[in-house]
């Protein structure tokens, strides 16, 4: 087993500058690293107090009427014709993300052209705009009043939309450093054994851009699923159609059915889980490999 | 002020770094800690430094000991092998930061980072920030940096060991007239063994977490206190079961007393030097090593039969 | 310029411009449409100003508090090795993963009049609004300083204490500057997705027009109203302050590099 790096070594926390107020300790003995612990403390108290009561409050409520109230709310139709849409919805958005994400990537990365900076930081405008103003430029634009004759308000198309706005960043974030530091030679060198591009491009760039597509479709699957405010004006929110897990369980909020909306978010929140494990666990095995 | 390791121990898990080693060092010498890589050598200077907790034993530094103290209080000055340069903060901020720290007087520490700027020979640098800097002169900024504080003991890890070749020579040769210049007592780490024999006025010999042997260069050279250090020290060549330095075994043209003939099986021409792979009638394979006055003399070629005798001048004592 | 290089620009360009473009474009001409002044009559209404004023005064409390704690966390995970490291890891990286709506439930449950620590003064009022916005922006600072921290390595911390810096000069002189800009561009991130926020709010506020409304659930609020023209003025508010994050983050990010 090989020693740790050294940065593991810890810096010590401040001590008293007289060494006569502390009695001498055997040799040996350890100093007791404070300001690790106290950060730690803090750290760990505040992510309980915001993060993990407010989460585990809802697993315990979404149980309080026992198994058979879970399973109940759970299989609830609408609940579950929500739940369907909404996996079903997220996993074509994916896939379209995950397509024209390395698409845009491609261009970004191998061409050239006046205002491409301007085009690439026009990528992370999902990350910044208010979802609820994103649900409205995209009313605007292909709604009711569309100057264009386009109209996918209270459409399953509609919400397809919104998600293909708030998921675009994270396929082509995550394939745009891979592809940058790709080593072009990989491709000159199948050129000139003959390959076509399209055929170079699939038998040597897109395995080396697999773990990052799949990572930025797993951040964008997740988020697909959870969302709410780019959604909510433009589907209409028609039950059985065009509505939504989170909008679903926002109406049972609202209708004070908050263990039924508590179950329903545990099995969205276990989908959301799978996800992030699901990468973690895989991107450390790549690192591995 | 001298600086004691007693009985050191530390372990990182199960991996034992340093098993209770014991180290002294002279008041104002210039010491070398030399060894492979891994071997703790690195990791002893970081516990005299107070970088890093020992299991056991205990560090001294004059007639205190230090175990306890933070580095904060242990005045070590510390020079790290990738320099460790404060990357946001000027050449002349860097030197003067410990003086800041200290809440000396504005004017005081202008002077004397301007007087170390001099000493280190990077005079009119003061304002440029480190990544304008060449790697050997930001090494010797971090030197001035950690002489700032007039610390007691100066620690350096490494510190030529990103550098290029050229630069490494000028900066060892540069350390070692610092020193004479300065006087601090001074201990670095390397495993570069020409360096340590260049420079130090001792060198400890740390392997696998143990000390091997701890003396003056000529003395860790002639008389290596086991195999290891005879082969970490210098170049060695094995006949039969026995170590020699390849310097040692004589070439004779014609047979003499004590001597074997041997075959040259192939000649390599380095400059000066020559070096002549040999082998002994038994089958035995050795190296050996002469000028090229003595080659040029023999007439040395491949496939030609020569005489060698073995008379070696250093043996390992163990 | 091959057919296929240029056919693939123009995809990437459409596909971009129709979904992103366009639609912002649409909601510049639509706030405008009857020129700058009844677009200012429309956000500078008492509801609408409110709704600005609180929500600048939720991201003012909730950022720096984030800031604060992403810095100690990013700390904890790049310099220690510690049981739970995973798992600090992973909880950070919670509020990527739920929904806002579960968050607003979750807040309801904990601090609503049936909840854990049942309080008045949380839910359908400003506290709680905090609440659900902290959650939501947690992660950013950390996961921008933290990579900035291992990657300086401990060197220059060391070497500080050895010219006998204690704990705080460290960080003010030493560790602080060295992370700024990482620091700057996750208070960006924090600051953009604080006041982009809804979902949770929406749950938690009540949405009591003039009381607890953001300026998100302003916009919502008078789009459901049927006074579009409020609803895109307020959103060409919010689509103006997306901008210039954006600005600034490209800014910034050209800033990293030269660093």
């Amino acid at each position: 087993m090989s020693p740790p790096p050294s940065d593991v070594s810890v810096i010590e926390a401040p001590v008293s500058t007289d060494s006569s107020a502390r009695p001498a300790k055997p040799a040996g003995a350890r100093r007791i690293r404070s300001g690790p612990l106290i950060v730690g403390g803090f750290s760990v108290a505040w992510l309980t107090l915001i993060v993990l009561i407010p989460l585990a409050a809802v697993v315990v409520r979404s149980f309080e009427g026992g198994v058979d109230e879970f399973w109940n709310a759970v299989t609830n139709p609408q609940a579950v014709a929500a739940m369907r849409f909404t996996l079903i919805v997220s996993i074509v958005v994916a896939a379209i993300d995950a397509v024209m994400g390395v698409l845009i990537a491609w261009v970004l990365v191998r061409d050239e052209f006046h205002g491409k900076s301007l085009v690439n930081g026009l990528i992370d405008l999902p990350f910044a705009l208010p979802t609820i103003v994103a649900g409205l430029t995209l009313l605007a634009l292909y709604g009711n009043k569309s100057p264009v004759g386009i109209n996918v308000a209270y459409t399953q198309a509609g919400v397809a939309l919104a998600l293909l706005f708030v998921t675009l960043p994270f396929v082509v974030r995550a394939v745009q450093p891979v592809l940058m530091s790709l080593d072009r030679e990989a491709e000159q060198a199948a050129a000139s054994l003959g390959a076509g591009p399209i055929y170079a491009f699939r038998r040597i760039v897109l395995p080396a851009l697999r773990p990052a597509i799949l990572a930025g479709v797993a951040l964008a699957f997740g988020r697909a699923v959870g969302e709410f405010g780019a959604i909510v004006l433009i589907s209409g929110n028609l039950p059985f159609k065009t509505e939504v897990a989170s909008v679903f369980v926002f109406s049972r909020i609202e209708s004070d059915a908050t263990t039924s909306a508590a179950a329903v978010s545990v099995v969205l929140m276990a989908i959301s889980f799978v996800m992030l494990f699901g990468i973690s666990y895989w991107a450390r095995r790549a690192e591995k490999a | 002020m001298g600086i004691e390791a007693r009985n050191v121990t530390k372990r990182y898990g199960e991996f034992l770094a340093l098993d209770d080693v014991s180290v002294a060092v002279r008041d104002g010498s210039l010491t070398a800690l030399l060894g492979p890589s891994g071997g703790g050598k690195s990791t002893l200077l970081r516990v005299i430094a107070g970088l890093e907790e020992p299991d056991d034993g205990t560090v001294i530094i004059g007639d205190e000991e230090v175990t306890n103290h933070p580095p904060q209080r242990r005045e070590v000055g510390f020079v790290f092998q990738h320099y460790a340069a404060f990357k946001h903060m000027s050449v002349a901020d860097n030197v003067g930061f410990g003086l800041a720290v200290k809440k000396r007087p504005k004017s005081e520490i202008t002077k004397k980072v301007q007087e170390l700027l001099d000493l280190v020979g990077l005079s009119h640098l003061g304002k440029r920030y480190p990544n304008q800097l060449s790697g050997g002169q930001r090494q010797r900024m971090a030197l001035a940096r950690a002489l700032a504080v007039e610390p007691q003991v100066l620690l350096l890890d490494e510190p030529f060991g990103a550098l290029d070749a050229r630069v490494r020579e000028e900066l060892r040769a540069w350390l070692r007239r610092l020193h004479d210049e300065v006087h601090v007592t001074t201990i670095f780490v390397t495993h570069d063994q020409e360096e340590a024999l260049e420079i130090s006025e001792q060198v400890v010999v740390i392997n696998e977490g143990r000390v091997e042997q701890s003396a003056a260069p000529q003395e860790v050279y002639d008389n290596p206190a086991n195999e290891f250090v005879m082969g970490f020290v210098g170049p060695v060549t094995k006949v039969g079961d026995r170590l020699v330095r390849p310097h040692d075994v004589q070439v004779f043209e014609h047979p003499g007393e004590g001597t074997q003939p041997a075959e040259v099986i192939r000649l390599a021409r380095l400059g000066f030097e020559v070096r002549a792979e040999l082998q002994l009638g038994e089958g035995d394979a050795l190296s050996a090593q002469l000028s090229r006055a003595e080659a040029d003399l023999l007439e040395l070629a491949e496939g030609q039969i020569v005489h060698v005798r073995i008379e070696p001048v250093v043996s390992p004592s163990a | 310029m091959t057919a296929g290089r240029l056919s693939l620009r123009v995809v990437a360009l459409g596909y971009l411009g129709l979904l992103l473009l366009v639609p912002i474009g649409m909601v510049f001409y639509r706030a405008l449409e009857n020129g700058i002044g009844p677009a200012w009559d429309a956000v500078t209404t008492p509801p609408a100003q409110h709704a600005f004023y609180l929500t600048c005064m939720i991201a003012l409390i909730a950022v720096p508090l984030n800031a604060i704690f992403g810095i100690a966390c990013a700390w904890l995970l790049a310099r220690y090795e510690f049981r739970g490291k995973r798992l600090l890891d992973t909880i950070i990286d919670l509020p990527f993963a739920i929904s806002p709506v579960v968050v607003g439930l979750a807040l309801i449950l904990v601090w609503g009049r049936e909840g854990w620590f049942a309080s008045t003064s949380v839910i359908f009022s400003v506290p709680g609004m905090i609440l659900a916005t902290i959650f939501v922006s947690l992660p950013f600072v950390v996961r921008e300083v933290e990579p900035v921290l291992r990657e300086e390595g401990i060197d220059q911390e060391q070497a500080a204490a050895t010219l006998g810096a204690n704990t705080f000069q460290i960080l003010r002189r030493i560790t602080l500057p060295t992370i700024r800009w990482g620091l700057t561009y996750g208070i960006i991130l924090s600051t953009a997705r604080a006041l982009g926020e809804f979902g949770a709010v929406a749950i938690v506020s009540g949405k009591i027009s003039g009381r607890t409304e953001t300026l998100t659930l302003f916009v919502e609020d008078r789009f459901q109203s049927l006074d579009l023209a409020g609803a895109y003025a307020a959103a060409l508010v919010l689509a103006l302050i997306a901008v210039a994050v954006l600005a600034l983050m490209t800014i910034l990010q050209r800033k990293y590099k030269d660093h």
